[in-house]
């Protein structure tokens, strides 16, 4: 026994250099996947390197690669060049006076999970009725619903702004939020997932003799959640995010969304100071990062949803 | 008995009848469906209407295809086309081969690092293209730029990137391309995992190399990943407009004017909004043309 165990120490070395040549694609491999996604990651790490670094570093060369001089300055001074807004509550005479880069913010932040909410309310209602119930029309609703996917938001955008201009919705938020909301790709994204829950409970519930509010809010929403936390972090997301239609519809800088503001920045006349625009493109940036961090599972799971349906 | 009585129930009764068994559903679809109706559907139609139509602030007056004529004849249209054509075209192919690269190299490594590798190359997508766009101009700022930062330290000339018109499109296609694109690497990969492994053990029994198995089996059983890639990328391509708003707002002197970019200044800086919606409508067709020719071509049976 002892002899058998012996010799495994001289082979080791062998092992080694074999391993090395059975490692070494390897290596190479994870050397080459972090090139890529150091390249991917960089506009990134520029933004908040340069937030981060004093003004006066976007004007030299060769430019700071890593924030060595650590600094919140940019920041407090985007903040304070956006200019004072109002924040308006009830009545135009009662409002708090602020920095307007807070107010695109909050402005921002309402928007989005308002929309966010009312979306998940909705999808789910319809979602629901599409995957359980039939019923006159539901065939052809459904129909027009795939069909308005692959339309092009830009074909609306027009038409859409003829209407809020004659509905007075211009430079509202009913006139940001209203056509916004008109987006199926949720109520899809739910009935597939609803259709897939068993009839069983909902059919004993409906025995005892539960409403169909009550099946809906007590049965098929508790059942549902993976797929409403998946359409509520996307619709987040799409809000947080939008440019095109808010910059068309609000004019007033106290009423600016984040982006909306940004772009506002950048033609400014401080638009080239890019260590403030970095500034105000990371204050855009950073909810959203933290966002993907805290539900990155629901964001990959969104996507493969997402694309069964190609 | 029951039979007579329901044959002569009243238009009333069966009304409320009707009602009765589905109210809960309209109910339930009313919301969206009010919403879809308005904000959707009707101004679909409406689109289609505009296009014919010479509209402005002053008002309305069929004019028939005169929108279109107009567009077909005018060159700054076939530009903004042509444009869009080699941005989605550039687009699509660098996201499809990067996306399918980096999910193959990622394919072996243990659960862990794949998710941190996911992650990474998703995560630039979360932020809006406003902010990506806005640090693009800054990394392409012609004297403190990093770009040609880059460029000097390795002793060639400053580029103009975004002001000079032969290579401003080129740049914005640049800065679109070297992200890989996060949603491609998730779907390739889990593609890519739920192959079945016994398809590689019999082809590892045949004797083949890593490559031949990529190239026979797993390419081939990423077709339908590959098409929905390729018609989402295709999409996206063809509505590029933040990055070009905000980057060069379609100059120096149209040379980065596409599609989407020429309906936002035709409806909103020159208020011509029929011409906006016939441009709209072309778009439109378009994209349903390459959807549909993409779908005729990838399409594939293959099922595992």
């Amino acid at each position: 026994m002892t002899s058998i165990a012996k010799p495994t120490f001289l082979p080791s070395r062998r092992l080694t250099l074999e391993r090395f040549w059975r490692l070494l694609p390897r290596t190479l491999v994870l050397l080459l996947l972090a090139v890529v996604a150091i390249i991917s990651l960089f506009p990134l790490y520029w933004l908040f390197n340069t937030a981060l670094t004093p003004a006066s570093s976007t004007v030299k060369l060769p430019p700071d690669l890593i924030p060595v001089h650590l600094t919140l300055g940019n920041f407090m001074e985007v903040i304070q060049k956006s200019g004072m807004g109002k924040l308006r509550l009830l009545s135009p005479e009662q409002f708090i006076p602020m920095p307007r880069l807070y107010l695109w913010f909050i402005n921002t932040a309402f928007i989005a999970i308002f929309s966010t909410a009312v979306h998940v309310l909705f999808d789910s209602m319809a979602g629901y009725a599409f995957a359980k119930k039939k019923f006159p029309g539901s065939n052809l609703l459904f129909w027009m619903i795939l069909a308005a996917l692959m339309i092009p938001g830009q074909v609306t955008l027009v038409p859409l702004y003829l209407m809020i201009t004659r509905l007075k919705w211009v430079n509202t938020f009913v006139g940001v939020i209203m056509p916004g909301l008109a987006d199926v790709i949720g109520i899809f994204l739910l009935k597939q997932f609803i259709q897939t829950l068993p009839g069983e409970l909902e059919d004993a519930a409906r025995v005892d003799g539960a409403s169909e509010w009550g099946i809906y809010t007590g049965i098929i929403l508790p059942l549902s959640a993976p797929a409403l936390a998946v359409t509520a972090i996307f619709a987040f997301q799409r809000y947080w995010n939008t440019f095109l239609w808010p910059l068309i519809v609000l004019q007033s800088p106290d009423l600016f969304t984040l982006q909306v503001g940004l772009s506002y920045v950048h033609t400014s006349e401080f638009g080239t100071d890019y260590g403030l625009l970095m500034a105000g493109a990371a204050l855009a940036a950073i909810p959203m990062i933290i966002f993907f961090f805290a539900f990155q599972k629901y964001f990959m799971q969104g996507l493969r949803i997402g694309a069964i349906k190609g | 008995m029951t039979a007579t009585t329901a044959t002569q129930l009243t238009l009333l009764q069966r009304l409320r009848k009707f009602w009765h068994r589905h109210k809960w559903s309209y109910f339930f679809i009313a919301p969206s469906m009010i919403l879809f109706l308005v904000f959707i559907a009707y101004p679909v139609a409406q689109a289609f209407l505009l296009a014919f139509q010479k509209v402005d602030l002053r008002g309305s007056a069929w004019t028939g295809l005169t929108n279109f004529k107009d567009l077909f004849a005018s060159d700054l249209f076939w530009l903004s086309m042509r444009h869009t054509f080699v941005y989605a075209l550039f687009v699509v192919l660098a996201w499809i081969t990067s996306s399918l690269v980096v999910a193959s190299l990622i394919m072996p490594l243990s659960n862990r690092v794949q998710s941190v590798f996911r992650g990474a190359f998703y995560l630039p997508n979360v932020t809006s293209i406003v902010v990506i766009a806005l640090v693009w101009i800054w990394i392409f700022e012609p004297d403190f730029g990093f770009f040609n930062y880059l460029l000097t330290v390795v002793g060639l000339p400053k580029v103009l990137w975004l002001q000079n018109p032969d290579i401003a499109l080129w740049s914005i296609v640049l800065s679109t391309v070297l992200i890989v694109p996060g949603s491609g690497v998730v779907l390739y990969s889990a593609a890519m995992g739920s192959i079945p492994r016994e398809y590689y053990e019999a082809a590892e029994v045949e004797g083949a190399n890593s490559f031949q198995k990529l190239v026979a089996i797993t390419f081939p059983l990423l077709k339908p990943t590959t098409l929905y890639l390729t018609v989402i990328y295709t999409i996206a391509g063809f509505q590029i407009f933040e990055r070009v708003y905000i980057m060069t707002g379609g100059g120096p002197i149209n040379a980065t004017m596409t599609i989407v970019q020429l309906i936002y200044q035709t409806a909103f800086s020159d208020f011509n909004y029929g011409k906006a919606s016939a441009e709209a409508l072309i778009l439109f067709a378009i994209i349903a043309a390459f959807s549909f020719v993409q779908f005729k071509f990838l399409s594939t049976d293959v099922e595992y």
